[in-house]
């Protein structure tokens, strides 16, 4: 088991011939996703890498009936493209680009939940299932098949959590990356979820930053919800109050959102720690080994 | 991106919400115009920064003689303010904006923002004007509205109502106040706000509302379709160095310590300089070097880190998820050559072909620490900066 992506996902990419989109559905059809075709506007009829492209998500869908989308197009079409692939019926829709206006998600995520989709991102590298299928932009050789839950919202540091695992043979389920943006598509409560229903996985990561509150609230649900252990970095302890640290979300905004505040609430609701960036594998084997 | 007050005031006027008659100078000999032109026997000088607390650093005076307002003027352009917002070198004054002056009978507080938690945009209204919303939120919480709103929703006068109970508006200003609300949401989704604050938010003697400050942030990721905006960009601002690696797509933050950062990912850039903090160093940036991590940005980078004088090592953290670490452990070397970096730099290299990366420095002619291991790369760099 997993979740949300395995290898019965049936992909199609959106901005399928741009250079982001060829670059990673070459690498994500390597690691053996299935990977259908693909829409660019204006350029349907033709096929790339193999797989055909149409001029809409819903033309796609007729033809191919995918179950889930990947969305790779510039910042400035991402409110159009997500909507246009939940409005053609798509279930699961997986956002990479960075830099989309927050006005636009909030438009964009009261349509999504108006319909009842999954949307992951923006602003993330996606969401990969050792050995099944890779909907994003992290690097597979790093993963193996295996019995931890990540959930990051930073992809960089989703890499390390993952090394980290994998060094240690833990290996993944399933690692999902949330996004860097204020208003994003999914929460680590909605993951927490299908991490808590999988049987796969044994243990989650949660890797969390400073700005909002996103992992007090996480906190909270994992302490009246969650059975299965729950291990957690925050990054960001030595960031000044104001500043963007490089993520649209992460910043300290009037005294809320500092990594102290987060620590002490997770700790609070029996989450496990990992003090050190470098300490999140062996938190895990200390926790489950 | 921050708006001056000047500049906050014309897209208020714009949308239709009552601000002062006012004009922005650049220069003392200015002044007396400005005074003129308003009218009037009682002005408002005001150093245009982007900090708050303006009023109390002696940034903000009552005059009712214009040569008052020139002197004020030759007292603070060029100089910087220095309020409880900003560090300790201030921020630097480069225009006065002049104003009517107004008789206020009562201060208010209205704000809006776009609230993580409900994901939607709120208005945060409190009977108590002037002063720092945070104090009052503490003091006070009963005083304090949190009104979720929707743009172009029907339930918008009944969001618009529910603030002025709390602001304690009576009829004639509640009927003020509900198309005021309408004119602020506006202009916040149609100008891409982050942030809108009118502090204070004023009842006149005339018992009319008026907004008697203006603090704006636009989001800097819809920049691209608001041009004007755009425009209105005070680099003067900013931090130099911040404002520099801007310019250059890199993400950067200056802090207080001596060791420079460079790391790929906004996640891991601040998990380095935890890292550091964690064995007892302190870090002098946040540096997101971006995915590709080619020499052409790892040169900028380096210069914008070793700007920074006391910079007295460099820590490179790179997770190569996509691009090969061996590319870019050529492109760190090249860089460190173009730059002429006299100061230790430890690497760490990780992911995609970290050990044909780590062989490539090691060999370089040039004296690269490389160490795979996150913590005693970060020992390493805490050591050199001692």
């Amino acid at each position: 088991m997993s979740i949300l992506v395995n290898k019965d996902t049936k992909l199609i990419v959106q901005g399928f011939t741009g250079s982001q989109g060829t670059l990673h559905s070459e690498q994500s059809i390597e690691y053996g996703t299935n990977i259908v075709g693909g829409v660019t506007p204006g350029k349907g009829g033709i096929k790339h890498l193999g797989k055909p492209v149409f001029n809409s998500v819903r033309d796609a869908v007729k033809e191919l009936n995918p179950n889930a989308s990947i969305i790779f197009v510039p910042a400035k079409f991402c409110k159009d493209s997500i909507i246009e692939a939940a409005d053609a019926g798509i279930k699961l829709i997986i956002c990479i680009t960075e830099g989309i206006p927050t006005i636009d998600m909030l438009d964009v995520k009261r349509h999504i939940d108006d319909l009842g989709i999954r949307l992951i991102g923006p602003n993330c590298p996606g969401i990969i299932t050792p050995g099944e299928a890779k909907l994003g932009i992290m690097p597979g050789d790093i993963h193996i098949p295996g019995s931890i839950g990540i959930i990051s919202r930073s992809g960089t540091l989703t890499y390390e959590a993952v090394k980290q695992t994998t060094d240690l043979g833990f290996g993944q389920s399933s690692c999902v990356g949330i996004g860097g943006d204020p208003i994003p598509g999914s929460s680590f409560i909605d993951m927490l979820k299908l991490f808590e229903d999988d049987d796969k996985t044994e243990a989650i990561v949660m890797v969390g930053e400073i700005g909002g509150s996103a992992e007090e609230a996480a906190a909270e649900y994992i302490k009246n919800n969650i059975t299965k252990p729950v291990i957690s970095y925050i990054a960001g302890q030595t960031a000044p109050a104001g500043k963007r640290m490089g993520h649209a979300g992460a910043i300290i905004a009037g005294g809320k959102g500092t990594a102290k505040n987060k620590i002490e609430k997770l700790k609070k609701c029996g989450v496990h720690i990992a003090d050190n960036l470098v300490s999140i594998g062996s938190k895990v084997a200390e926790v489950i080994g | 991106m921050n708006l001056h007050e000047y500049q906050g005031k014309a897209l208020f006027a714009e949308f239709n919400l009552p601000v002062s008659k006012g004009k922005v100078v650049f220069d003392a000999d200015e002044i007396i115009d400005a005074c003129n032109e308003i009218g009037g026997s009682k002005w408002v000088v005001k150093a245009q920064v982007h900090a708050g607390g303006r009023g109390k650093a002696g940034g903000v005076e009552l005059i009712d003689n214009p040569q008052d307002g020139v002197e004020f003027a030759k007292k603070w352009l060029g100089k910087n303010l220095i309020t409880y917002q900003t560090d300790k070198k201030g921020q630097p004054v480069n225009s006065i904006l002049v104003e009517e002056c107004m008789t206020i009978a009562k201060e208010l507080y209205l704000s809006a923002v776009i609230d993580r938690e409900t994901q939607k945009i709120v208005f945060i209204g409190s009977s108590e004007g002037g002063v720092n919303i945070e104090d009052v939120a503490k003091k006070y919480p009963e005083k304090i509205i949190y009104e979720a709103v929707v743009y172009g929703d029907k339930a918008l006068s009944e969001n618009a109502e529910n603030i002025a109970k709390v602001l304690k508006l009576n009829k004639d200003q509640t009927n003020q106040f509900i198309p005021m609300i309408e004119n602020l949401l506006r202009l916040f989704v149609e100008k891409d706000l982050s942030l809108l604050e009118i502090n204070p938010l004023v009842i006149t003697e005339n018992g009319d509302l008026h907004c008697l400050d203006a603090k704006i942030n636009i989001d800097s990721n819809a920049l691209y379709r608001q041009p004007d905006l755009a425009e209105m960009y005070d680099q003067s601002q900013e931090d130099p160095q911040e404002a520099e690696a801007a310019k250059n797509d890199l993400s950067y933050v200056s802090l207080d310590g001596n060791i420079g950062c460079m790391v790929n990912g906004a996640g891991l850039a601040m998990g380095t300089m935890d890292t550091i903090k964690f064995y007892g160093g302190n870090p002098a940036n946040f540096l997101d070097v971006g995915g590709t991590a080619t020499q052409q940005r790892v040169a900028k980078a380096f210069k914008i880190i070793l700007d920074d004088p006391d910079v007295k090592v460099v820590l490179v953290n790179i997770f190569g998820g996509i691009v090969r670490c061996d590319l870019i452990a050529e492109g760190i070397i090249s860089a460190i050559k173009e730059v002429d970096v006299k100061i230790p730099v430890v690497v760490r290299l990780e992911g995609n072909n970290a050990e044909k990366g780590s062989q490539i420095l090691s060999k370089a002619s040039i004296k690269i620490d490389s160490i795979n291991n996150l913590a005693d790369a970060a020992k390493k760099a805490v050591e050199f900066a001692k």
